[in-house]
């Protein structure tokens, strides 16, 4: 069947089967000379692609609960919307959420994913307890930060080369309300906007949005958003929890699954063009900034998951399909190094929809996990001709000020590039080799040169 | 309240019904051969929806053992689901009749064999609801899968006499005909996308049928269309098609 990730770009026909029991998968990875496991499908380019998939769907129980400590076991294909679904109304959130709920447990870990609170909290890798993975003789081996300390650290980001997670033992946290409280400011530039995130050190949730078809005095206007959870029995914005709208709800309702709309068909290419998008951003950015109300009280899912109300979104780029270009650059050049690929992008005509700033912290966790102490930026791109050419472009910008490109976005960048800006990609590489002989291998591993 | 009792619940249909019934407050005894794999299950409904989950050992082809297999139940059950099914390979069991026995012997035997002991039960006690999965592919015999066609054809045939005989006593037979759905059954088969269906909105078209007292089932529900329309083909003609 053929099948694509979210940036509908690249598609590949492949042969997908699945599993719900360690017997089914240990016969299918022993038999299979090269797979990848697939949760679903929420990277943007081809990481978890090849001409053979596991689908790790049906794997999908909760293991085990500890309702004291929040820790959890869960098999690999459960998702964040089931987490929300199960534990939201006990009063437990996970610990790090991206900006979709429809991605699954063994998909979070293999991406390393970082949320709105990394500043804070890191990614989901640093609540992660202990994993269980297949090998690719078979064995059921376990990991965590004392025992197959390397292994753990491979698997770790590691974009499911070194193994298939079965379970993952991890920690959630404790909320009392369903509820986030957010304030939404302003920033005429990117100087600006970047005060905004030192001003917002302490909040636990921030990000940015930014107009990157601005230019001049103007470049890099953006808006932030900042949120903490509502505790139960706060006062909210200097009011009571009645005026904010809270009265006789139970903090904890709303954790089921929301209708939905859905883009029901691709849209034709021609869309989303520079006027139209120009027009977008400039009333995106009027409409927040005139917004006489700064703070507000809003449910967990318009916070963190503004998109998934619309399902299929991605099908707005055509189908031709786009690529979401994120980078993150060293705190030290951030700046300057947002500047210069801001002005790239102007330059180039290529106008990005969405823009997403975000200050990340340093990451230990895994060998070629994203984050880094620093700035990272996101910009969604429909295919054109010509783009490619203009990222390579956006690449030389981010290896000299010594920035990397996030993996499971990413669907094109060279292997050269993948080595010049990951410290440890050669030996990740090797260890992988070494470890696995190649049996996990995806079209990402292949270009970047780690399997091939 | 209500007990369900889910035979074959290791299959991706049983798994996704108990789910489904666990959600909506049902005790739930699961029963497959492989009682491993369901205490995974159960332990999973428990931690999800606080549900009460017991497993219990069955096999279908074993009939010898179902009388006592429901007499060892710890609670009668309201909602019997007859899942357990095997697909088989259509030109191995046409050269082998091993496999045929073994396709219609897991459809249809095995499902009389324990839904009669049931239906006993069901009668003497003046209620409760009888779920079979049969299929679609029992409507008409096709060359490509009509040795597990023609087993489910007699499985509907079953359900549709058992609804007969138990609706005076007051209990319910609800017959479901899945399409094509995504399940280990189908695993590596290119499927058409509209037709085929979630085992997840499989178990819950057939919640749903519990619910209302439905009598047929097709799900995806275009298929009862489709079903109609090849039913209508002349047979001087359909047996000169590729089915």
């Amino acid at each position: 069947m053929k099948v694509s990730n979210w940036g509908n770009y690249p598609v590949v026909e492949a042969n997908v089967s699945s599993f719900d029991d360690r017997e089914r998968l240990r016969e299918l990875v022993v038999s299979a000379p090269t797979i990848i496991p697939r949760g679903m499908g929420r990277c943007y380019g081809d990481s978890a692609l090849n001409e053979r998939i596991v689908s790790t769907l049906n794997f999908n129980r909760i293991v085990a609960f500890d309702e004291q400590t929040g820790t959890i076991t869960c098999e690999s294909g459960v998702t964040i919307a089931e987490l929300l679904e199960v534990f939201g109304p006990r009063g437990w959130f996970p610990p790090v959420v991206p900006g979709t709920k429809f991605i699954t447990i063994g998909g979070a870990v293999a991406s390393d994913i970082h949320g709105k609170n990394d500043h804070v909290e890191g990614t989901f890798c640093d609540h992660v307890l202990a994993m269980e993975l297949m090998t690719a003789n078979g064995r059921v081996i376990n990991c965590s930060r004392d025992q197959e300390t390397e292994l753990f650290r491979l698997t770790c980001g590691g974009m499911g080369l070194a193994g298939i997670i079965l379970t993952i033992t991890f920690r959630l946290k404790r909320i009392t309300s369903a509820f986030i409280r957010e304030e939404t400011l302003a920033a005429a530039d990117l100087d600006n906007l970047m005060a905004l995130f030192d001003a917002s050190a302490e909040w636990t949730y921030s990000v940015a949005w930014l107009d990157c078809l601005a230019v001049g005095r103007r470049q890099g206007r953006g808006v932030l958003l900042r949120g903490e959870h509502v505790e139960a029995d706060e006062s909210v914005g200097g009011r009571t929890r009645e005026a904010a709208g809270l009265e006789g709800l139970p903090p904890l309702r709303g954790f089921h699954m929301k209708r939905m709309v859905r883009v029901p068909l691709y849209m034709p290419g021609m869309l989303l063009n520079g006027t139209s998008v120009r027009l977008f951003n400039s009333l995106y950015y009027y409409s927040r900034h005139a917004r006489r109300k700064k703070h507000r009280v809003i449910d967990y899912d318009t916070f963190f998951f503004p998109l998934d109300s619309i399902r299929d979104w991605n099908r707005i780029y055509g189908r031709r399909g786009f690529v979401q270009y994120q980078c993150v650059l060293p705190l030290a050049v951030s700046r300057e190094g947002s500047r210069r690929l801001l002005n790239e992008v102007a330059k180039s005509g290529f106008g990005a929809c969405l823009a997403v700033l975000k200050l990340l912290r340093d990451n230990a966790n895994g060998m070629i996990s994203f984050p880094m102490a620093g700035y990272t930026l996101a910009l969604d791109f429909p295919i054109r001709r010509g783009l490619f050419e203009m990222l390579d472009r956006m690449d030389r910008i981010v290896i000299d000020a010594g920035g990397r490109l996030c993996l499971c976005k990413d669907a094109r960048m060279g292997g050269d590039t993948f080595r010049r800006s990951y410290p440890n990609a050669e030996a990740f590489a090797r260890n992988v080799r070494m470890m696995t002989a190649n049996k996990f291998r995806s079209l990402q591993s292949d270009r970047l040169g780690i399997t091939k | 309240m209500r007990n369900a009792l889910i035979l074959g619940a290791n299959s991706d249909i049983g798994k996704a019904l108990a789910r489904v019934l666990a959600a909506n407050n049902h005790h739930l005894a699961l029963a497959a051969r492989d009682t491993a794999r369901l205490a995974s299950t159960a332990s999973d409904l428990t931690i999800r929806h606080r549900a009460d989950a017991a497993t219990v050992e069955f096999d279908a082809l074993d009939c010898d053992s179902h009388p006592e297999f429901y007499d060892g139940l710890a609670e009668r059950p309201d909602i019997v689901v007859c899942i357990f099914g095997y697909l088989g390979h259509q030109t191995t069991a046409q050269s082998e009749f091993h496999e045929a026995r073994k396709i219609i012997d897991t459809n249809f035997t095995g499902a009389v064999s324990i839904l009669n002991i049931v239906a006993d039960d069901f009668e003497k006690r003046g209620s409760g609801t009888i779920v079979g999965i049969s299929s679609v592919a029992g409507d008409r015999g096709r060359g490509s899968n009509y040795i597990y066609g023609s087993a489910k054809a007699g499985f509907s045939a079953y359900l549709s006499g058992l609804r007969n005989r138990l609706a005076p006593a007051g209990a319910h037979v609800v017959t479901v005909k899945p399409g094509f759905v995504r399940t280990k059954m189908t695993a590596g088969m290119d499927l058409p996308f509209l037709l085929t269906a979630d085992p997840e909105r499989v178990a819950r078209d057939i919640y749903r049928a519990c619910r209302n007292g439905r009598n047929v089932v097709y799900t995806k529900w275009l298929w009862r269309y489709i079903m109609i329309a090849v039913r209508c083909i002349p047979e001087s003609i359909f047996k000169r098609l590729r089915l």
